[in-house]
């Protein structure tokens, strides 16, 4: 599936004063494209997500997916949130369940999916364990395996490794880029990690400063596999580094 | 444990030594015998089991009715906001009077018989119980019904996948604050009006001049309230799983 953000405005009101969020954001994001949204901090691309997912309605313009408007949180939109957002009173199986169980999956069916998607993120031994049991490496794999399982065309991915050590975020880029190699979606990442962009992404939005607007989309040509290392990859980090400096300069002037 | 025993140990050496000094009549300070001589006697006639049961069946059946009634409410009044801005400022207004000046208006409306004690249980239990239940829903974090909503739940899967599970640790909580005040003013419900049960008892033994008999409904009512408390934690352990430690 497609996305398409048009015109998409929103503004909040706090404390009788009206302050803007996003400006007239125009995005097209093609079917199984994986774009990352970078931006300094409170430029409203965490707002952007939250729109393109349902649970904020934009204050003007709209998103399309597949050529039809949205009007709130759907299965279609899977979401994983930087604060992993598990339901407590279920079990590692029973959070990746979910979405089946909505959908009335058989059992046979449902265990299936689940261990497939366990596999995936590398949890099948911890299949029945409680949230509370994991680390946070772990909770964020048992949050994408649920979102994954519930095979939504689309994954928002909001900052989803910003809680995480430099160590397992690495892992866990590895191990989303070698699912998106398997299983193709089409994914909207917001981070504020330039390295995770360029390792990722199809292409990288970055936004301006409050209010936010598109600054720039920079293509990243480089291929399925990335090597942190190399020199292109290293260019391309410093051409998003001004962009994105450029704009953290804007902040503090 | 130690304390308890030490409890015991300075009750029975107050009132020992009071009966072998003389200082106030023995009668009124009874001594740990005295009241064992009571309960003794309260067994085998077995009018003890009697008030007992009498006083824990008419907290049961007040204790039940006010849990149905606070739950349905405070559900509905935490999921749907024009019913809490309806219900909320009524409650906000009865709260604050001490439910004990309504037990004899209960006494008035429904009799001497149970339903006054039931009616009155139920009464005192309902408000603080709906209360904090309502506030359990209300503190539903939102990023969980997001999170919900986007693996495709819809309104009645929210309230029944999120809602409710989210908030059914503190739901058994209020409940147990409930029962916990149902236990409590039983006694007052029963001072008035009763021919059985705990608080009767006790005010019998104040009527035929027997402090024995006071100590002894006292410390029943202490016990019970203990076990009944005890009884409750195991069951939220069981209903909560292990989501909340380790």
């Amino acid at each position: 599936m497609s996305i398409q953000v048009q015109g998409v405005s929103k503004s909040f009101t706090a404390g009788g004063a009206r302050h803007a969020a996003l400006t007239d954001v125009d995005l097209d994001v093609a079917e199984r494209e994986l774009i990352c949204i970078l931006g300094p901090s409170g430029c409203g691309k965490s707002t952007l997500l939250n729109i393109v997912a349902g649970f904020l309605p934009p204050t003007s313009g709209r998103v399309l997916v597949d050529g039809r408007a949205i009007s709130g949180p759907g299965a279609d939109r899977g979401v994983v949130f930087q604060e992993y957002v598990l339901f407590p009173w279920l079990t590692v199986a029973g959070n990746v369940a979910f979405g089946l169980e909505l959908k009335a999956v058989s059992s046979d069916e449902r265990m299936r999916i689940v261990r497939h998607y366990l596999t995936l993120v590398g949890l099948n031994a911890h299949a029945d364990k409680y949230p509370v049991q994991l680390s946070g490496g772990m909770k964020q794999r048992v949050a994408i395996a649920r979102a994954l399982a519930n095979d939504p065309a689309i994954v928002l991915m909001d900052e989803p490794f910003g809680a995480l050590d430099a160590q397992t975020r690495e892992v866990l880029q590895d191990e989303l880029s070698r699912i998106q190699s398997v299983e193709p979606k089409t994914i909207l990442f917001v981070t504020h990690s330039i390295r995770e962009a360029v390792y990722l992404a199809d292409r990288v939005v970055v936004m301006t400063s409050a209010p936010g607007r598109i600054k720039q989309v920079v293509p990243i040509k480089l291929g399925e596999t990335r090597d942190r290392f190399a020199a292109e990859f290293t260019q391309y980090e410093s051409e998003l580094t001004r962009l994105v400096k450029e704009e953290v300069a804007k902040v503090h002037e | 444990m130690i304390a308890l025993l030490a409890t015991l140990a300075g009750w029975a050496i107050v009132t020992y030594g009071n009966a072998a000094l003389g200082v106030v009549n023995p009668v009124l300070l009874p001594t740990p015998g005295a009241v064992a001589a009571v309960l003794v006697d309260a067994i085998r006639d077995g009018s003890l089991l009697r008030h007992v049961l009498t006083s824990l069946v008419r907290v049961a059946e007040g204790f039940g009715l006010a849990a149905l009634v606070a739950l349905v409410a405070g559900l509905l009044a935490g999921i749907c906001t024009p019913v809490r801005l309806l219900i909320e400022p009524v409650i906000e207004f009865v709260r604050p009077i001490p439910p004990l000046a309504f037990l004899p208006m209960f006494l008035v409306w429904f009799g001497l018989g149970e339903t006054s004690k039931v009616a009155f249980i139920g009464y005192t239990t309902v408000f603080p119980m709906f209360v904090g239940i309502a506030a359990s829903v209300l503190s539903v974090d939102v990023m969980l019904l997001r999170a919900a909503a986007s693996l495709g739940a819809r309104r009645r899967e929210l309230i029944r996948r999120v809602v409710i599970p989210a908030a059914l640790p503190e739901i058994i909580v209020a409940l147990r604050v409930g029962f916990g005040l149902a236990l409590f003013v039983i006694v007052g419900a029963e001072f008035m009006g009763a021919d059985a049960g705990l608080g009767y008892l006790i005010m019998e033994g104040r009527t035929f001049f027997n402090p024995a008999q006071i100590v002894l409904g006292a410390l029943v009512l202490g016990l019970l309230g203990s076990l009944v408390n005890w009884l409750l934690l195991a069951f939220e352990r069981r209903i909560v799983p292990a989501q909340k430690g380790a």
